[in-house]
């Protein structure tokens, strides 16, 4: 999706007077799944604050991308409770059949990797997220079948 | 919609719900929370209303939604009421037999219900469940109980009557002092003194005050602030509005993790029905009183549930902490007055006013009143979030309630209070634990993440584990956490790596010490903790990865390596064909073997061999 400078005017106002910058930046991540530097060049005359305060926020925060993301993140849950139950082979499984490291997305612009700290849902560990859907007590296997269906609906998507 | 702008109206309003409801009243409650979804309680929750439908039974027997009731272990978890007949694991394929049996005939169902794994006996009722029965569930008392979405429920459940008696029959100071005499602390982790803290915010000049819940629950292993707010929303709502009429604040704001988004949903609810009800926003409860609150999201950064750089984050700017003082109850939000409590404290504080102090303080130790939530997790068998008093000890924690450790393995040491906090060895099961046994043994109370490790647990990669996370969180603005932690890791690192050398140890210790004595906020002031226990509990294993050039738990990459059992081994190829590196090689029907120069220890070829051929040495 290109970025759309009258869009960004409309989610600052729907923000209202004394909008947080990064309520602001998060609607935008939300839409595009990164902050287009135009956004972010907009962004900083219309808060009246230098572009270089802007960057340090966008930076700063982990759900903020520079880049364009995949249509689809995959999150791998690697807080201690997971860690411990193997969180380490299901990604090293994930980044073997997608091509890619964490943070980064599939050359289709379909998949983006990410680990995440902990999702709270400890007892189920390992845990993968497929966009908003958990999985829980993950193995190799069972990542390897949620790719299958995860690649047969992005397929399906395009 | 019924607005009460009066203490006779609430409690009218609850008396009517009270008598229309049947405690008889056939129903069916579905564990809706996080981790039950997880495991598919939608689809039973949405399959239930269906099967019920179609049985023409819908409007004879409620399917409620609700929040998480801790054992999570065993989920989904259903439990059909009036009985209270709790079952496990329910899958949708269990629903028409449930229907079918149990709710037209009242019969159970033999594969459903709980099976005490050492007794073998058979546990048909949610509350005899030993998880249960040890525990003493107060702040989570109707956590599995309510909707969380429905207001009427948590009316009926004595909801805003602490509100209602706060703001009709208490004076600030007199709620001020109950809250200190219940000798409540702060439950994020720290555990100052509510009480106190809250007069330092009253007393503080300023004519604008804000309250904030930090519900940045950021430890890795913790999850009772999200099970809250998914669970009980209003029971946080309630106490912040008590807490706010105490310090005379009119704002307030809940700062939430953007990774937990049924929270969100479900606060937003409770904020949307109280404002409706009139119990937040202008004349709360007719009482003259206005306090409104809202929300903000977390953008991802453990440092910001830290208080100063939690504010820097709310006013808009990156989440790095200040120097203190001034201390937030002086100059805190835009540079007024501010308190701030995590969420477990909030939501201790109905319970305070409307049961009173005395209540409150008649469990726990001398220092450490009331009860503590923990999070069970890594290798225990009841993994799932419990409340139990203060002064327990971490045996009965672990195995009264915990269950112990599955599969016959040995209990090595429980992780407790995150990558803040330390672990506890064996010898110390005996701890009580309050606030100052665990600071006494390197440990802290922290937010309640425990994590269980066995002897498959290799100490030094989880201290290294703990370092890596809180060096990629370190904000960067001070120097020793900066580079202090990215020093150790790097040692760490090299230790796991094989390549440790004589005095790696006496570095850490020396190093982490430093980082702890001159670190600017608290992730770097506990950042050291799960090295310098581990180093102090569990040095032999430090040793026998720096001499010996040996992982005694077999977990380091660098110090093991994978072995195909020729024996074992049938030649079905599935390692060779999932091999990453292509380092197995074999024909097919005859044994494989490992090329130990190309493997990269990824452990694959392990979790998908169906024959255990694959052994690490």
């Amino acid at each position: 999706m290109d970025f759309e400078p009258s869009e960004l005017a409309e989610t600052i106002e729907k923000n209202g007077e004394g909008a947080s910058l990064i309520s602001v930046l998060e609607e935008i991540q939300a839409r595009y799944r990164y902050l287009p530097q135009a956004a972010m060049v907009l962004v900083s005359e219309r808060f009246g604050v230098p572009l270089s305060q802007v960057y340090s926020v966008a930076t700063f925060y982990h759900s903020f991308s520079l880049t364009p993301r995949g249509k689809h993140t995959i999150s791998v849950c690697t807080g201690t409770a997971c860690h411990v139950r193997g969180a380490v082979q299901v990604l090293n499984r994930l980044e073997t059949t997608l091509g890619v490291q964490p943070n980064e997305t599939t050359l289709d612009r379909q998949f983006t990797l990410q680990t995440v700290n902990c999702l709270g849902c400890c007892a189920l560990g390992p845990v993968v997220v497929l966009d908003s859907e958990y999985e829980g007590q993950v193995t190799t296997r069972k990542v390897d079948k949620l790719l299958k269906r995860a690649m047969r609906q992005a397929g399906g998507d395009q | 919609m019924i607005e009460l702008r009066s203490p006779q109206a609430l409690a009218d309003y609850r008396q009517r719900l009270r008598v229309a409801a049947d405690p008889q009243q056939r129903r069916i409650r579905v564990c809706d929370g996080t981790g039950c979804r997880a495991l598919g309680s939608r689809k039973v929750l949405a399959c239930l209303q269906e099967t019920l439908r179609e049985a023409g039974l819908a409007d004879e027997i409620e399917v409620i939604p609700t929040g998480c009731p801790g054992f999570c272990e065993l989920g989904p978890l259903i439990t059909i009421d009036p009985e209270g007949i709790a079952y496990n694991k329910v899958s949708v394929d269990d629903v028409p037999a449930i229907v079918a049996k149990t709710i037209t005939k009242g019969e159970i169902i033999d594969g459903l219900v709980f099976v005490d794994p050492v007794t073998e006996q058979i546990i048909i009722h949610d509350n005899e469940l030993p998880f249960y029965t040890k525990q003493m569930r107060r702040v989570l008392e109707l956590n599995g109980e309510i909707d969380p979405t429905n207001f009427e429920d948590y009316i009926a459940h004595s909801g805003y009557d602490a509100l209602s008696k706060a703001l009709w029959e208490m004076t600030p100071e007199q709620v001020i002092e109950e809250v200190d005499q219940s000798g409540l602390r702060g439950r994020g982790g720290a555990g100052f003194p509510t009480g106190l803290k809250w007069r330092f915010c009253r007393e503080s000049p300023g004519d604008v005050k804000y309250i904030i819940c930090n519900a940045d629950e950021g430890d890795p292993g913790a999850f009772m602030d999200r099970s809250i707010l998914e669970g009980n929303p209003h029971s946080v709502v309630e106490g912040t509005i008590v807490g706010a009429y105490a310090m005379n604040a009119t704002q307030g704001y809940v700062y939430i993790r953007n990774e937990y988004p049924l929270a969100v949903q479900n606060l937003t609810i409770a904020l949307k029905q109280a404002r409706e009800h009139g119990l937040l926003g202008r004349d709360i409860l007719g009482s003259g009183f206005d306090f409104d609150i809202n929300i903000r999201i977390g953008s991802g950064a453990f440092v910001c549930g830290e208080e100063t750089a939690l504010m820097a984050s709310i006013e808009g700017r990156i989440g790095e902490p200040q120097p203190r003082p001034p201390y937030p109850a002086q100059s805190g939000l835009w540079g007024k007055p501010t308190n701030i409590n995590n969420v477990k404290t909030w939501a201790n504080i109905p319970l305070v006013i409307r049961k009173g102090s005395d209540w409150f303080a008649s469990v726990g130790t001398d220092k450490s009143k009331g009860t503590m939530i923990f999070s069970l997790v890594g290798k225990i068998r009841n993994t799932g979030l419990v409340e139990v008093p203060m002064g327990i000890s971490l045996g009965e924690l672990i195995y009264d309630i915990g269950g112990g450790i599955p599969g016959g393995k040995e209990f090595k040491a429980a992780q407790i209070g995150g990558p803040s906090g330390g672990c506890i060895p064996k010898e110390h099961l005996d701890v009580t634990i309050d606030y100052e046994s665990l600071i006494e043994l390197g440990a802290i109370m922290g937010s309640g993440g425990l994590v269980v490790a066995d002897e498959d647990t290799c100490m030094v990669d989880l201290a290294r584990y703990f370092l890596n996370f809180t060096q990629e969180e370190s904000c960067g603005k001070c120097v020793p956490c900066r580079i202090g932690t990215r020093a150790m890791l790097e040692t760490l690192e090299r230790i796991c790596a094989g390549r440790g050398r004589e005095g790696d140890i006496e570095y850490l210790i020396e190093i982490g010490q430093e980082v702890k004595r001159s670190s600017l906020c608290a992730l770097g002031g506990t950042a050291p903790n799960p090295v310098l226990t581990t180093i102090r509990y569990f040095r032999d294993e430090y040793e026998a990865h720096i001499y010996d050039k040996r992982c005694p738990a077999k977990v380091c990459k660098g110090l093991i390596t994978y072995e195909i059992i020729t024996e074992l081994c049938t030649g079905c190829t599935i390692c060779a064909r999932n091999c990453p590196v292509s380092a197995i090689s074999g024909e097919k029907g005859q044994p494989h073997v490992i090329d130990p120069e190309s493997c990269t220890r990824c452990g694959v070829c392990r979790s998908l061999c169906n024959f255990d051929a694959i052994a690490v040495h």
